[in-house]
């Protein structure tokens, strides 16, 4: 598929202000980090979970534990024929059980991922709560899922892609919005 | 990227194919050690196994592998089924097609069943052992095992003993193993080594000192009971005597190996409960892990991983 850069629409300074205002927002809606817990959604979910659990760590005194989920196996489009992703290990080093949950992705799109992930946490334990923390909300929702913490709403259209780069595995901090190309014939790819 | 239709045999696996199996089961691994055993990535996909000889370990294995990745499962039994009303295992193979089936699980005495099978079936089709040909997914879960304990398998010396000849466990290793960058050495009787072995690129000893001397990894196979009849050797005491794992034998040879079997095991036959039960023996964890293994298998064939997903 080819792609084009629409627009930047965070860079490196905006994301980690976005951050911050997420993190002020997790403490003050669970006043403080008693039993909060941070849980990635792999790939980009687990570095900005680990950066929350710094943030908020910083802003209370207290330990965040953090965990990584691959939602691999949770998928609803397993069964259908087709290439499915590699499965990678899901580490959640702490009991879920009575636990204030946050999950953590990057972007929020049709909510399938996020329903994968609740059924992957419920399948770890029973936690007091789960809240959802996603860097950017781009729309178009298939499920009634919406996030609880949003770095950035972006509306966007449906040719348009959303790549989160982020420095622990692309380099660099900054959010695109990525257009596919037409092809000749006027086809999408 | 996992592309195989089929599960036949490790001859013909690449490097990159085994490691994607290994780290996928890595994952399944995890999951196995949870309170609840279950996810729902096969759910709506079907699964038979179909023996044609006696199997506890591998046939429960692959079932319960199924399912806690939510397949339903169906066991059907050669003694049991339309097979022993005459019944061909091709007009088997297409019943269990035309029912839905998805992966069928085969187990035959003939070496060669499932790759005849693979190539009239849509279905797709995992050898769980073909006479003396291969055995496959037991290659693959030694070999996690080892990953497991020793971090690596590249660069290990693994040293396989006793009937080399009539073992698939063995074959599926040897070609498993070298693939992955081991060495690979055989230990035993000169009656129950292959004569032309050495071609394969092992190195071969009828001295079990000098075999298993500086091995990382000992294999005991087991020892058929039906072969001291046929005059492999003269009797099970000898054999124990010579080729036996043995504590004092690993203790004064090698100490420090790790000791894995297939199973099932003639106690005091080829391996000893002494070292059965020492720390040096991995056999319990192989049957965990050849859970693990096979639900990676399961997944891989089903269309998992490839690619990266998608964002949502």
């Amino acid at each position: 598929m080819e792609l084009s850069v629409r627009a930047r629409i965070l860079d490196g300074r905006e994301m980690g202000w976005a951050l911050a205002r997420m993190a002020q927002e997790i403490v003050e809606r669970n006043q403080g980090a008693e039993n909060v817990a941070m849980i990635g959604i792999r790939t980009r979910g687990a570095p900005l979970a680990w950066r929350l659990a710094r943030l908020v760590s910083a802003l209370t005194g207290q330990e965040v534990p953090v965990g990584m989920l691959d939602i691999t196996l949770y998928r609803d489009d397993l069964s259908a024929l087709g290439p499915a992703p590699i499965v990678h290990r899901t580490e959640v080093p702490f009991e879920v059980n009575q636990k204030r949950v946050i999950l953590v992705d990057d972007v929020l799109y049709t909510g399938r991922t996020v329903r994968s992930a609740l059924d992957a946490v419920m399948d770890l334990g029973r936690p007091a709560i789960i809240q959802l923390a996603v860097l950017i909300d781009r729309g178009h929702r298939e499920l009634p899922i919406q996030a609880d913490y949003v770095g950035k709403y972006v509306p966007t259209s449906l040719q348009e892609v959303v790549a989160v780069n982020l420095q622990e595995i692309d380099g660099s901090d900054e959010v695109l919005i990525l257009r596919k190309q037409m092809q000749g014939g006027g086809q999408t790819v | 990227m996992f592309r195989r239709k089929d599960v036949l045999g490790l001859r013909d696996w690449s490097k990159e194919e085994i490691a994607l199996v290994l780290d996928t089961a890595a994952a399944m691994k995890d999951i196995l050690g949870r309170d609840l055993k279950k996810v729902p990535a096969l759910r709506g996909r079907s699964v038979a196994t179909l023996f044609y000889e006696p199997s506890t370990r591998t046939r429960a294995s692959f079932e319960l592998a199924a399912k806690y990745m939510s397949a339903d499962t169906v066991s059907l039994n050669a003694s049991a089924s339309s097979i022993a009303k005459g019944e061909s295992l091709l007009d088997t193979i297409w019943t269990i097609e035309a029912m839905g089936v998805d992966v069928v699980v085969l187990r035959h005495p003939v070496p060669g069943t499932s790759l005849q099978i693979a190539e009239h079936t849509r279905m797709h089709v995992v050898n769980a052992g073909d006479g003396a040909h291969e055995h496959p997914t037991q290659a693959l879960l030694d070999m996690y095992t080892v990953r497991e304990r020793l971090g690596r398998v590249e660069g290990l010396t693994l040293a396989i003993v006793g009937d080399i000849s009539h073992s698939r466990v063995a074959r599926s290793n040897i070609w498993g193993w070298q693939k992955m960058g081991a060495k690979v050495r055989v230990v035993g009787p000169p009656t129950m080594i292959p004569v032309d072995i050495d071609k394969a690129g092992v190195q071969v000893y009828w001295d079990i000192e000098e075999g298993l001397r500086g091995a990382d990894v000992i294999m005991g196979l087991r020892i058929q009971l039906e072969r001291e009849a046929r005059g492999f050797f003269p009797s099970f005491a000898e054999y124990t005597s010579f080729y036996g794992l043995t504590r004092e034998r690993i203790r004064s040879i090698n100490p420090g190996a790790l000791i894995l079997h297939p199973g099932p095991v003639n106690r005091g036959v080829e391996i000893t409960d002494e070292v059965l039960s020492s720390a040096n023996a991995a056999v319990n964890e192989q049957v965990t892990n050849g859970v693990a293994v096979r639900m990676a298998l399961l997944y891989l064939l089903l269309g998992g991983g490839q690619g990266d997903g998608f964002a949502s």
